[in-house]
């Protein structure tokens, strides 16, 4: 399969770049940039942690930033519409409890999605990012019905405004990518960027298997918890008062 | 020993074509219906990322387990040796690979990349229930296809009993697969249980059988054939056996769910609040579907045309038990936050809208007409049909006194 390992280098290449026009980008980046021609490396397994008390019903900053990154400019149909990531308002009917919460692809350890696709378009990297790879995929939605999260969009008409980094076709399925081009390039996803700057800082991206980063520290020490752990998919999001 | 005759239908006369082209123009309807959508994007369709799956895969799925159902006559025949059955075994080989063909017909052309089909077979993804249906269905023809040429072929007298058994097998395996389909989704709560593969394979007896007593009863019609009012009871009886075969796993499917604290929500969903599903559920499937048919098979002396109806009324309650699986089972919300209430910008927690479109249900229509078009010119190019089904003591020596004894041959 030389196509999607070419692609990648292209998507680092584009990367690469962004970092030299931006180098605000890589002060906060909490990893260096993949050397070209690496793949991704086990040793990592990147993660979110995500406050709930601080996120705000009101707040759609971290899906703001998504859209444009990811250059989801939609159709105006709600229904049909591809959303990456989501405000879950949930409440609590026997108490009233109510909070709000960012739900994007979870990047299952144990991803139902990749089990089920049957040409392996949906696949895992790595260092844990879910992808899809739109060479292959064959545009039949099995993932889509084994996704506990409802994490993925079925790609329903032509698309205008695409992203180099996030190309998209009629046809197939796509969901959060949690980034993985800027993340290649040393970076973090854009929703946490813009939940720091314009929201209320509450996500948190970082290396789970690496037992200095603050994302791993809070996580052993801080009472966390994952949407659904039960079903023992292993999500890499992790939560905070949910 | 008396041979059956076998006749091929006579092609070319003004009845076959009108058939053939009845058949052709709604291919041709239902091939416009892709284009469209696949022009225009799925957005035109009823489907949303909500329901994800919609009315063509209700078709699809319907003649996909029908086609395993089919093959059921030529396997009790065959396998279980019942005689009177041994002459229908080549239209039920026939009739299976033509179903399966139409209902993969359909299945294939809603993909959102139907283009790329040849990638389903050079990417393989072992681990997906997906990806080992593309291998059952393609090794269904084969074997299928083999055990014909074994029936239709006297040389091949050897391999048949082998061949009967090994498609008889691949079929409970095949329609094992498909319902394993559902039941490996264990996000769902309307499919996640093992409960599903036996309650497939029940739903591919009934089926199967109706659309086959259907055929006959149109062939024997058409072609002015004789046909004994016995072997047609006796069909009628057999098809009341599987479909209180299919109520009984319907039965276990729910029950068991309802002892299920976490599956309560989606059971009342479907069974008392689902509004059009609960409708399907109780009025077409258990009503229509099963509880009058088998009235109308089991009143003695049960008349042609109350086996034709009881037949029409196991398909459509069966399109009915389909669609409450397939698209109750995704209008009903994922449960993210158990016990919690939610609300989002992407339907979450809300009870999802489906409506069919024209094109969607043609699509699937297409389906339907592809597999009649197959059975037909199938039975009309090979000997496929028996000249006599009827009665009296010449027709009766014909049904009965298969060639040689198949079943006993080493
Ligand atoms: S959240 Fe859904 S799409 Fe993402 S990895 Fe898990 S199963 Fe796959
Ligand atoms: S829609 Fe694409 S990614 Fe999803 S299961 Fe099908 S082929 Fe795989």
């Amino acid at each position: 399969m030389s196509q999607p390992t070419s692609r990648r280098d292209l998507l680092k290449a584009a990367a690469i770049g962004a970092v030299a026009i931006a180098p605000g980008l890589t002060l906060i980046a909490p990893a260096a940039a993949r050397p070209l021609g690496t793949g991704a490396s086990a040793a990592n397994r990147w993660g979110l942690l995500i406050d709930t008390s601080k996120c705000d019903a009101g707040c759609t900053a971290c899906v703001d930033a998504c859209k444009t990154e990811m250059g989801l400019t939609g159709h105006d149909r709600p229904l049909t519409d591809s959303q990456y990531i989501r405000k879950v308002d949930v409440t609590d009917p026997a108490s009233g409890h109510r909070h709000s919460l960012p739900v994007m692809c979870q990047h299952c350890a144990k991803p139902p999605c990749v089990d089920v696709c049957p040409t392996g378009a949906s696949m895992k990297r790595a260092d844990g990012i879910v992808l899809v790879d739109r060479h292959i995929c064959i545009g039949c939605r099995y993932c889509m019905m084994a996704c506990p999260y409802k994490a993925r969009s079925f790609i329903h008409e032509d698309q205008s405004g695409q992203k180099p980094d996030n190309p998209r076709g009629k046809g197939c399925v796509e969901s959060c990518t949690l980034c993985a081009h800027r993340i290649d390039a040393g970076g973090q996803p854009a929703c946490v960027e813009s939940c720091a700057k314009d929201g209320r800082a509450a996500m948190l991206f970082g290396d789970l298997n690496d037992p200095n980063s603050e994302i791993s520290r809070r996580v052993s020490t801080e009472a966390t918890s994952r949407i659904r752990a039960d079903l023992g998919v292993e999500p890499a999001i992790r939560y905070q008062g949910i | 020993m008396k041979r059956v005759q076998y006749l091929a239908i006579p092609a070319w006369t003004p009845g076959w074509m009108m058939v053939m082209a009845a058949l052709a123009v709604i291919i041709a309807i239902a091939g416009g219906a892709v284009l469209y959508m696949e022009h225009q994007g799925h957005w035109v369709t009823g489907m949303t990322n909500q329901v994800v799956w919609g009315m063509p895969h209700v078709f699809a799925i319907f003649l996909i387990v029908a086609a395993s159902g089919a093959l059921n006559v030529a396997s009790i025949g065959s396998v279980f040796g019942r005689e009177p059955y041994q002459p229908l075994g080549r239209l039920s080989a026939l009739m299976a690979m033509a179903l399966l063909a139409g209902g993969l017909g359909v299945l294939v052309l809603d993909l959102g990349r139907p283009d790329r089909l040849v990638v389903a077979i050079t990417h393989f993804n072992v681990k997906s229930i997906f990806a080992w249906n593309v291998i059952l269905y393609s090794g269904f023809f084969a074997v299928v296809g083999f055990y014909l040429w074994a029936m239709i072929d006297w040389r091949m007298k050897r391999a048949y009993k082998p061949a009967a058994i090994t498609a008889f097998l691949w079929r409970l395996i095949l329609t094992t697969g498909t319902g394993s389909i559902f039941g490996f989704l264990l996000a769902r709560d309307a499919y996640n249980a093992a409960v599903m593969a036996p309650l497939f394979i029940a739903m591919s007896f009934a089926f199967g059988l109706a659309l086959f007593i259907l055929f006959i009863l149109g062939a024997t019609t058409a072609l002015n054939r004789p046909l004994s009012m016995e072997l047609v009871r006796r069909k009628g009886r057999l098809l009341g056996l599987f479909v209180a075969a299919n109520l009984y796993f319907v039965a276990i499917q729910h029950v068991t769910a309802l002892y299920m604290a976490d599956r309560v929500a989606v059971e009342t969903f479907l069974l008392l609040q689902g509004g059009l599903y609960t409708a399907l559920f109780w009025g077409g499937q258990v009503l229509l579907g099963a509880l009058v048919p088998l009235i109308l098979v089991f009143r003695p002396n049960a008349s042609r045309c109350r086996v034709r109806a009881a037949s029409v009324l196991v398909v459509l309650g069966g399109i009915a038990q389909i669609y409450v699986i397939l698209i109750g089972g995704q209008a009903f919300p994922l449960t993210l936050f158990p016990g919690m209430e939610v609300s989002s910008s992407f339907q979450d927690g809300l009870v999802a809208a489906y409506a069919p479109t024209a094109a969607e249900i043609l699509l699937g229509l297409g389906g339907f007409a592809l597999a009649l078009l197959i059975a037909v010119i199938g039975a009309s190019a090979l000997r496929i049909l028996p000249a006599s089904l009827g009665d009296g003591d010449e027709a009766t020596a014909e049904i009965i006194l298969a060639e040689g004894d198949p079943v006993a041959a080493p």
